[in-house]
């Protein structure tokens, strides 16, 4: 293995994080919704995707990436209550699989929609002019948009965690998740605590999407691809659990890093072989709770 | 519970009614008996593009060329009169489903000769198809195995460059010009594999030093984890062995990761389409391969009437690298025909084998063994500020002529002399 | 009041009494109905992939997003008997099945202990590794360029040299084999364990503890699954002369989902409906626009929330009335 030094693995690994913020915001809407609705939401990825084109879209009529920050997530957001609303709610109790296969279905759509709208070979994105170069991090150059993309999922997972942690909102999410029917029972409005859970998680995917755009462009497939390996991270960090999908978006994030330095045909099998195995021995994921798909 | 007692023969009239009803439906819609179909007398010519798909631009602009040749064709009082007939199909990228569309155009529409289609498998698969049943197929992309002994056939055509081909030029211009230390990124399939081996193939003639070949999953979208060992070599050329989006985004993390400041990239085909979607940042500084650029009508008679005819008949627009391709596929194909005078397969095989045409980019011929079309290849930079209009996005700094030597050998490929 | 057992009128029940006939008498026209006969194979064929992949999320209930693994290692297997070992047309197909069966084994054997949505999941990632296996094995498979040569031109049987190339004649070809595997599974529904794959569905803690091994029979429900499914990959390896990678794509399994439901599971035929309407759909649609994509999807959306018993399984519900 000539020319691997400590500075090259080093690098790799940052590399690695910031793969993994990505991961780590797409996945953690989609522990969300699951956690919360128990709905395995298959468009999530076309979310993403959404996330990047509405941002497209907005820099087009003049906008800047600050605004997309705070925009983006709202727009995707309001979409994600909308479809939570008038699609998926007449199907809870029908079986579990129902809303996924509405969802599938749903994610053709938009993924269709967006090809209408803009086209089909995808767009580039270029990286907003203050974040272009790159930094000495120390052992290397590192480019300055993916150190903030990890700032900013760090910042959103902060706000994440105060939010469920110190809000009274926050407070009935977590209930909600552990217990559903006592809470109802409390007389809180689950089915208006389902949907804003929704909304969030989609609005976050988005913000995911729109801090991906930079580096790979925009593309109509983007979301299609991330969400397989986005099931990898909710399995094992165990679906439901935020803090499980944070420690397994960078797990996963640092893996397909790593095995790019040394053998990069296998980068993708790698995260599957992983999945497949947390799931033979630990199926509820390193933070899930046992027993919650029974 | 008694229900309405008829008895089991007689049928209600309103039923009769609704069946024979829907049967005239039936009979009226696109499932029409197969077995009335009539026999036409145009020359029909299967054209299976990906319609749909992330090359949809490039496929409907080799439909839009493809239409210039039947358009000449026909004016030009077509074979004896008989006039050329375009079927395109959108075979969307999947050989499956090009395999398909081949089918329905052979069986159903019967067609004479079929042309297309973008991606090598999916080449692959409808030369097997066409083979199997001796229809004569012109492939207008790139692909080096269906040159090879193993799915070659008498029947089987290839207008569009060659991997190796393409490679091999750009190598020969740029090894002694930038140096001889090379990293390559190459995309791990076929396609990328043979770049890279028209390349070393190219460069020993230069003393050339592979530093590195680094292999990357098809559809990567993160080449961030591969570009830092590159860079920790420090080589003078990267080559970037990879198609579509792929290099688009290669492209676009390589510049983000300032690697142009001290190493030239070089790719063996820059698409003009991949450079209007990618923008000039990305692509600025790297020299590629073509086998056409609307630009060289300056100097080549051909081209210019190519361009003049395609820009009548398309609002002015000018013709893409495989738009082009799409031309002269199905020219190539009409012409032999019309040569031979007839629309007997073997026939037309010997005529377009005798072929020597110029119909857009300079002198060309098949070369016998395997249908290959000896060409030109161009080789081009990408210009940051377009001067004359939109679509001028590349200066055409070489051009290498069209030479039999620089194509794998027929023995290399298989082919028994 | 006695009840005389009059048969109703309406066409209806009169199909019911003459299933069989009908449905040889479909079979055979079909073809001529169809915009093009190739068209009408891959229904068939789909439709028999659809077919074995209801019987498992249909009937025992378990929702597997990995079946592109079953149906292309059967299209491979008999690609790769054909080309690279030089075995004759049957044995080919046979080695479609068989491996079918075996990978989903395989598969099974694995994805069986979880349940439910992480059912989904855990087969959607093995047979996103079986993808990789097939893709990297180059030699074999031809990787990327997909595996050529399947080019079978004559089928000899029981002396008769059937023309393989003709269209029609490939079209009954691959309609027999059809038939009979429907017909073989017809009998496996209809037999004691055909009871318990559905005593499993309605129910796992009573079935269990009316001494049915539970595990047991989801996994030997899948592995059928795997053989039906990789008889249906072997016919597509046949009839399309080629085995193109993308049969391995997640989309490949996808698409099955979407035909079991858009025809309703859980009914015998509504998944050979669901591939008929997916296939016509995308045949048609495509004539006029492009976008065929967003009609097939939403279609699939409104039968989700409207429809769940599927195309097929509406009509049945609403005739028998």
């Amino acid at each position: 293995m000539a020319g691997l030094s400590f500075d090259l693995i080093a690098l790799q690994l940052f590399t690695g994080l910031a793969l993994g913020a990505i991961y780590v915001l797409f996945a953690i809407g989609l522990s969300l919704i699951f956690g919360m609705l128990t709905v395995v939401n298959f468009a999530h990825g076309a979310f993403y995707m959404v996330g990047a084109y509405v941002g497209l879209f907005l820099l087009s009529l003049g906008g800047n990436f600050w605004l997309c920050l705070v925009a983006v997530p709202l727009i995707v957001g309001t979409i994600g209550l909308v479809v939570e609303r008038f699609l998926i709610r007449p199907l809870y109790g029908r079986g579990i699989d129902y809303p996924l296969l509405l969802t599938f279905g749903l994610s053709y759509v938009m993924v269709e929609l967006i090809r209408i709208a803009f086209g089909k070979s995808g767009y580039p994105f270029d990286t907003p002019e203050i974040l272009q170069g790159a930094v000495n991090i120390g052992v290397g150059y590192f480019p300055l948009y993916r150190l903030f993309v990890i700032g900013i999922a760090a910042a959103v997972l902060l706000g994440l965690w105060l939010f469920l942690e110190r809000t009274s909102f926050g407070l009935i999410i977590r209930a909600g998740a552990r217990d559903p029917q006592i809470v109802r029972v409390l007389g809180v409005n689950v089915s208006r605590v389902w949907l804003f859970v929704f909304g969030i998680g989609s609005g976050i995917a988005g913000l995911a999407g729109l801090l991906a755009a930079p580096l790979q462009g925009a593309i109509p497939e983007m979301g299609a691809t991330i969400l397989a390996e986005a099931f990898v991270v909710t399995v094992v960090g165990g679906m439901g659990s935020i803090g499980g999908a944070v420690i397994a978006g960078l797990l996963v994030g640092v893996v397909v890093s790593m095995t790019s330095l040394f053998a990069p045909e296998m980068a993708k099998v790698s995260i599957f072989a992983l999945m497949a195995i947390v799931l033979l021995i630990r199926p509820q994921g390193f933070f899930g709770r046992a027993g919650l798909m029974s | 519970m008694a229900k309405k007692t008829t008895g089991s023969n007689s049928i209600s009239r309103r039923r009769l009614l609704t069946t024979a009803s829907a049967g005239a439906v039936l009979a009226a819609s696109p499932f029409r008996i197969n077995l009335l179909q009539a026999q036409e007398s145009t020359i029909k010519v299967g054209f299976p593009v990906p319609l749909t798909g992330p090359y949809g631009t490039e496929a409907q602009d080799q439909v839009r060329a493809a239409e210039v040749a039947i358009a000449e064709f026909n004016e030009g009082g077509g074979l004896n009169g008989r006039k050329a007939e375009l079927l395109v199909r959108d075979d969307k990228l999947n050989p499956g489903e090009a395999a398909t569309r081949t089918l329905e155009l052979i069986e159903k529409e019967k067609v004479n000769f079929i042309v297309g289609s973008l991606s090598a498998s999916v080449q692959l698969a409808v030369n097997n198809v066409t083979k199997e049943r001796g229809i004569i197929y012109n492939s207008i992309s790139q692909s080096d195995e269906i040159n090879e002994a193993k799915d070659f056939s008498k029947y089987t055509f290839h207008e569009a460059l060659t991997p190796h081909l393409t490679a091999g030029a750009v190598g020969r211009y740029a090894f002694p010009k930038f140096g001889k230390k090379v990293a390559f990124l190459t995309a791990d399939y076929a396609y990328g594999h043979e770049m890279v081996r028209g390349f070393q193939e190219a460069g020993k003639a230069f003393g050339v030093e592979s530093l590195i070949d680094v292999r990357h999953p098809l559809g990567t979208t993160d080449f961030s984890t591969l570009l830092p060992r590159i860079q920790a070599l420090k080589p003078d050329i990267l080559v970037i062995s990879n198609f579509g989006r792929d290099q688009q985004i290669a492209l676009k993390q390589a510049t983000d990761f300032g690697m142009k400041k001290s190493m030239k990239i070089v790719a063996p085909i820059l698409l003009y389409t991949g450079r209007l979607a990618a923008g000039a940042q990305a692509f600025e500084g790297v020299i590629g391969g073509t086998s056409y650029y609307w630009g060289i009508e300056d100097k080549l008679a051909s081209a210019k009437a190519f361009n003049d005819r395609f820009r009548k008949m398309h609002g002015g627009k000018v013709p893409s690298d495989y738009g082009a391709l799409g031309y002269a596929g199905v020219k190539a194909l009409l012409m032999g025909a019309k040569a031979a005078g007839s629309l007997d397969t073997d026939k037309v095989i010997a005529a377009v084998e005798a072929l020597k045409y110029d119909y857009y980019k300079g002198p060309e011929y098949y070369r016998k063994c395997d249908h290959q079309a000896v060409q030109s290849v161009l080789i081009i930079e990408s210009k940051s500020t377009p001067q004359k209009g939109d679509a001028d996005v590349f200066n055409v700094i070489a051009t290498e002529e069209p030479n039999e030597k620089n194509l794998r050998t027929c023995e290399a490929l298989g082919h028994k002399s | 009041m006695t009840q005389p057992a009059v048969p109703s009128a309406g066409w209806f029940d009169f199909a019911k009494r003459h299933r069989a006939i009908l449905a040889s008498i479909f079979v055979l026209v079909f073809p001529l109905v169809m915009p093009f006969t190739a068209l009408a194979v891959n229904i068939l064929i789909y439709g028999l992939y659809a077919v074995g992949f209801n019987l498992l999320f249909g009937y025992l209930g378990l929702l597997s997003f990995g079946h592109a693994a079953l149906f292309g290692t059967g299209a491979y297997l008999c690609g790769i008997a054909i080309v690279h070992l030089g075995w004759p047309w049957y044995a080919a197909i046979v080695m479609g099945i068989l491996g079918g069966a075996v990978m989903a084994a395989g598969i099974g054997a694995l994805a069986i202990r979880t349940r439910g949505i992480y059912f989904a999941m855990v087969t959607m990632a093995l047979s996103q590794c079986v993808f990789y296996l097939f893709y990297q094995a180059v030699d074999w498979t031809g990787g990327e360029n997909g595996l050529r040569g399947v080019n079978v031109r004559t089928i000899d049987i029981f002396g008769l040299k059937l023309d393989f190339i003709n269209p029609l004649t490939r079209y009954y070809v691959v309609a027999a084999f059809v038939i009979l595997a429907l017909f073989v599974l017809s009998r496996i529904l209809a037999s004691p364990f055909g009871a318990v794959i559905e005593a499993v569905r309605e129910n796992e803690a009573r079935a269990r503890a009316s001494g049915y091994d539970v595990t047991r029979t989801r996994l030997i429900t899948f592995i059928l699954s795997g053989a039906f499914c990789g008889l249906a990959g072997a016919l597509m390896a046949l009839h399309l002369s080629i085995v193109p990678i993308e049969i391995l794509h997640i989309e490949t399994s996808g698409m099955v989902v979407m035909m079991s439901l858009l025809g309703g599971m859980g009914t015998f035929f509504g998944p050979f409906v669901g591939a008929a309407v997916f296939l016509l759909l995308e045949n048609l649609v495509s004539i006029w626009t492009v976008h065929w994509q967003l009609i097939v999807g939403a279609v699939f959306v409104i039968c989700v929330l409207f429809f769940p018993a599927g195309i097929w399984g509406t009509i049945l519900k609403r005739i028998n009335k």
